[in-house]
């Protein structure tokens, strides 16, 4: 049976995947809300911010907009993972002789696919504000590697909340927190501008080390101690993220 | 194994927290057979589906279907059966012919296209199978929930509660439909808390009261348990269902789901209490 694992986790990522292509609202509301974020701070607040280096306002702002887009994508995973148990389709993929966790990780990757989407919409968007790098290649690709981590972990977290709500709102509601994260970092403004305790908050979450990282990379600049830094918080989040939410799938079957 | 029963259920037990749900159920289902699991509203016949098919594990007993343990060898238990939940499990962004594909390709079959073909005209859904599920009446989609368990061929089919909320023309083409599967050969678990149904179908009818089989046997062996039948002279009046089914045909091969609007309501309601008024 194991060595399905990898056929039926692509047909059911198929078949995820082709729900959202006959409803793409889900990926272009995604993409909405960060745009007009963009669009307000840039236009609005931006000249405002001082952000003590003289990179223009939306180079600084965008690794944070970006977070900010998969955060708000992830709902839709709890969203249709907790619609697909409602349904009894889970159940009648659950009797059928498939591999379990093909389940899961079908939803996973669709939305790796609809999230990396709606971070490239909001990047081309970036692009026509004048959004400007001269990174290489290799700065793209790492760019590239934290965003699937960072979708990756959060999407374990939203397998969680779909597996355990009570109702469809529950199942999307532990998102808010997440998409409010970045506006305590330094994803729009220097920490150093905000009270001490709420500075010391924003300096040791994940956001800020994640966000300075791909800042660097943007501008070229040296990442420092930030990635390693970063890459922690990513790969312990999507670690506790993964056994609790296998631990949830386990007692959904026992 | 041939002589085996394809169903073995001994001593399953199943709380769920202080709630004794199934306290030493004990019973066997022969070959080819259809066996009805008769009882009331939480009675424990979902209960016990969930056990059989593995989606849940019983506290005490063992269970096995096709000679499979369902506790140790889920993966062979599950190879062998098909399970129509007491909701249609059908995908409803996808269309009729989609959801048919994606089982047969989870079933690792070849050609999954002429498979769907196939049964969405068994099931008269050739007309429908291009559009989306969620577009079906509740018989056609409960149609395509059956369609979707015979793929494969699986030897036993577990049916829970398979007519509850269909008109009476649903509920004729879904008996239709499970006789013909055991004439070739399939196992049947049927669960229902409608009497007529478990006569209609039956060759075997077990009742689940209280979290245990409190009779088992062929509809004769169980009307013997009642005194002998008296003669009374009784007005022969139409049933409601028969007035319905003589003003609206009971072919059932109705696909646009038109004939849906009328007040089923009422139908299945009279249906309840007829039911009620036999002894549980």
């Amino acid at each position: 049976m194991t060595t399905h694992v990898l056929g039926d986790t692509g047909i059911l990522t198929g078949r995820s995947l082709r729900h959202i292509l006959r409803s793409p609202d889900t990926i272009i509301t995604t993409a909405v809300t960060p745009i007009a974020l963009m669009l307000l701070f840039v236009y609005v607040l931006g000249g405002a911010i001082t952000t003590g280096s003289d990179e223009s306002y939306i180079d600084y702002m965008l690794p944070g907009i970006l977070l900010i887009t998969i955060a708000s994508g992830i709902a839709y995973t709890a969203y249709r993972l907790f619609l697909d148990m409602q349904g009894g389709i889970f159940e009648r993929f659950q009797s059928m002789p498939i591999a379990r966790s093909s389940v899961l990780w079908g939803h996973v990757l669709t939305s790796l696919v609809s999230n990396l989407t709606s971070v490239a919409i909001v990047i081309g968007v970036a692009l026509i504000m004048g959004f400007r790098t001269g990174a290489p290649v290799g700065a793209w690709l790492a760019v590239a590697g934290i965003l699937i981590l960072f979708t990756l972990a959060l999407t374990w977290l939203a397998v969680i909340a779909g597996l355990s709500a009570k109702t469809v709102d529950g199942a999307s509601a532990f998102a808010y927190p997440l998409i409010f994260l970045p506006f305590i970092s330094s994803a729009f403004v220097p920490t150093e501008s905000m009270p001490a305790p709420v500075a010391w908050f924003a300096e040791n979450q994940p956001v800020t080390s994640i966000v300075d990282t791909m800042r660097a990379l943007f501008a070229q600049e040296p990442v420092g101690s930030d990635i390693w830094i970063a890459l922690a918080w990513l790969v312990g989040i999507l670690v506790v993220a993964y056994a609790f939410a296998i631990a949830a799938y386990h007692r959904k079957l026992s | 194994m041939t002589t085996e029963a394809a169903i073995r259920v001994q001593g399953i037990e199943k709380s769920f927290k202080d709630l004794h749900v199934l306290r030493g159920v004990d019973f066997d289902v022969a070959r080819g057979s259809i066996f009805a699991l008769l009882g009331s509203n939480g009675a424990g016949k979902t209960t016990l589906v969930r056990i059989l098919s593995t989606l849940l594990k019983a506290d005490a007993g063992t269970a096995s279907v096709q000679g499979f343990d369902v506790a140790a060898n889920p993966g062979d238990v599950r190879e062998s059966i098909s399970l129509t939940g007491q909701f249609a499990a059908v995908d409803e962004v996808l269309s009729g012919r989609e959801n048919l594909v994606l089982v047969a390709r989870l079933r690792h079959l070849k050609d999954p296209g002429a498979i769907a073909d196939d049964l969405l005209a068994r099931f008269s859904l050739t007309d429908a199978g291009g559009r989306k599920a969620a577009t079906y009446s509740g018989g056609m989609r409960r149609r395509l929930d059956i369609a979707m368990s015979l793929i494969g061929n699986p030897p036993t089919i577990f049916l829970d509660e398979p007519t509850t909320g269909l008109d009476p023309q649903a509920r004729i083409e879904v008996w239709q439909t499970v006789k013909k599967l055991a004439d070739n050969g399939t196992t049947v678990l049927l669960t229902t808390q409608y009497l007529d149904e478990a006569e209609q179908l039956a060759d075997r009818i077990a009742i689940l009261h209280k979290g245990t089989i409190i009779q088992n046997g062929t509809l004769a062996e169980l009307k013997q348990l009642l005194p002998p039948a008296t003669v009374e002279y009784v007005e022969k009046q139409p049933s409601l269902e028969d007035v319905f089914l003589a003003l609206v045909g009971d072919t059932g091969d109705e696909d646009d789901g038109e004939t849906e609007t009328v007040d089923v309501e009422t139908s299945a309601a009279d249906r309840t209490v007829r039911a009620r008024k036999e002894p549980r």
